[in-house]
């Protein structure tokens, strides 16, 4: 442990601060979206959405070094496969009469098959284990500037239709007749969502980035009574839980994407327990 | 004095996909009259309240709220949807959710000073302004009917839906629901959804029976040959306006 600040402190090893500082930049973005995600109950979508950003990034791989698009960046690939699936969901969610769940497996399976293919058929070795789990050795000090800009962007948005969104999750119809454009609103979410499952996946990658989504806000969701306080409540633990993550991966190297969830996982079963055991007390 | 009604369904017919719900229905509401709407379970008084509020459109025929179309009229409704399977857990307090009526399309941020107040003046019309901080979730049947009655009225309406006010609720909150109710007809225009006969008589002027086809009666006139003919099949009235002793009645 002592190792992780020794580290974090060396000008000469930069890839753990960056590490440090995209995760708690990233928490505020997961705190304020996880939570209308969780509240609005569709964190399959945002599941969805996760995997579907796969494809983008074995797309922008492979357009980059087989025609030499050196502008395309992963990151980018990520970003457009992320708005591309939110919008596709979402429209589809609002014009399915019936099984858009069946659509939204199908888009989660596809995009993330396409991503593979593309990975497989790119020049050179790449390993599509780091995008799916993460790997915090890839984070460069330009991605740091594109994860504040997004960042700042989301939570921008997130705020400033407080209550548009709270009304959109709580109640779709009653806000409709309010005037409140529901569909529109239900987009920017989805898009929202999208753009901040890209700020973690070179942290914990595609299929872990759920966790970060849903685990705080559901800890977070037995401690508030307002939705502004599950906000901030699950953007300190998912805070703590990237700083706690990275500090114990750090010592025995371990992969530090799966320790971050492991500690989110187990957080939320004790919180649960601790919760149950309460409850039996007080009856 | 003759006045616009505030709501005219004129000849409206609906049909989820092939099975009709509703057949030619015609009528209309004067503004301040109190008006229920009963019927059946399926019988289409959801649909006609939808429909009123520009949620569906009808088949064919024409509906005229407030003398626009249901879409360009529904912000000067107040409407309280039928038992709301909320998330017990979301995090919402009383206040957030009456505060919902004073949304609009426009407008960013915070809520205005004055829309705060609006949203706790309806509060404390319903008699629910000392829950306004407690978490929704947490309130009885009753309370959470109230704030939602509360929420419509935060929309300041001309005309007030409320779609099964007392379900789900106990006898004595009813009682309370139907004094409160009653105090509010004075003031707006409310139509009622209920399958509550019971309720019925004792608020308002006319009742509107919906199972597929609408039949208007004066309260006075309601019968129990009216009710069997709206329900359609054997059904035992109980008179609350009559009191036998605890043996019941002798019948001769």
């Amino acid at each position: 442990m002592t190792d992780f600040f020794i580290t974090l402190t060396d000008p000469a090893i930069p890839f753990l601060r960056y590490a440090l500082i995209a995760g708690l930049l990233a928490s505020v973005a997961f705190g304020v979206i996880g939570s209308y995600v969780v509240v609005k109950r569709i964190t399959y979508i945002a599941g969805a959405i996760a995997h579907c950003v796969l494809g983008g990034i074995g797309a922008a791989l492979f357009f980059s070094q087989r025609y030499g698009l050196h502008w395309l960046t992963p990151m980018m690939g990520a970003i457009i496969a992320a708005l591309a699936a939110a919008l596709v969901i979402g429209l589809v969610t609002i014009h399915a009469q019936e099984r858009e769940d069946s659509i939204i497996s199908a888009l989660w399976v596809t995009g993330m098959a396409a991503g593979i293919m593309f990975m497989a058929k790119t020049p050179g070795y790449i390993d599509p284990m780091s995008y799916l789990f993460g790997n915090i050795l890839m984070i460069s000090r330009q991605d740091l500037w594109v994860i504040l800009g997004l960042d700042v962007g989301v939570i921008t948005l997130g705020l400033l239709f407080y209550h548009k969104m709270l009304a959109v999750c709580f109640d779709e119809e009653f806000a409709r007749l309010r005037g409140v454009h529901t569909r529109f609103y239900f987009l920017i979410l989805l898009c929202l969502t999208a753009l901040t499952i890209v700020l973690m996946i070179r942290i914990v990658g595609i299929v872990l980035v759920i966790a970060l989504f849903s685990l705080p806000a559901a800890i977070a969701g037995h401690f508030s009574c307002r939705l502004w306080q599950m906000m901030a409540i699950s953007t300190l633990l998912s805070m703590f839980f990237v700083t706690a993550g990275l500090a114990v991966s750090y010592g025995p190297n371990l992969p530090s994407g799966p320790t971050i969830v492991m500690i989110a996982g187990l957080s939320y079963l004790l919180t649960m327990a601790a919760r149950m055991i309460w409850k039996k007390e007080q009856e | 004095m003759v006045t616009e009604p505030i709501l005219i369904f004129d000849n409206v017919s609906f049909a989820f996909d092939d099975k009709e719900v509703l057949s030619n229905v015609s009528f209309s509401v004067q503004k301040h009259e109190s008006i229920c709407m009963v019927g059946p379970n399926g019988g289409g008084k959801s649909t006609l309240v939808k429909l009123a509020l520009g949620l569906l459109q009808p088949c064919s025929g024409t509906i005229t709220v407030l003398g626009r179309a249901p879409e360009k009229a529904r912000r000067k409704i107040g409407y309280m949807p039928q038992y709301l399977q909320y998330d017990q857990r979301f995090p919402v307090t009383v206040l957030d959710v009456a505060l919902m009526g004073r949304l609009s399309s426009h407008g960013f941020g915070f809520f205005s000073k004055g829309n705060r107040q609006i949203a706790l003046k309806a509060l404390a019309e319903m008699g629910v302004a000392d829950l306004a901080t407690r978490p929704f979730g947490a309130l009885s049947g009753g309370q959470r009917q109230r704030v939602l009655i509360a929420r419509a009225l935060a929309c300041e309406p001309e005309l007030l839906l409320l779609d099964e006010p007392t379900a789900n609720v106990d006898p004595a909150v009813e009682n309370q629901l139907v004094e409160i109710l009653h105090t509010l007809a004075a003031k707006i225009t409310v139509l009622t959804v209920t399958h509550d006969l019971g309720f019925v008589s004792q608020l308002v002027d006319r009742v509107i029976c919906v199972n597929r086809f609408v039949k208007i009666h004066p309260t006075s006139e309601i019968t129990g040959e009216i009710i069997q003919d709206i329900y359609g099949g054997d059904l035992k009235m109980v008179r609350h306006d009559h009191c036998c002793s605890e043996q019941g009645h002798i019948h001769d």
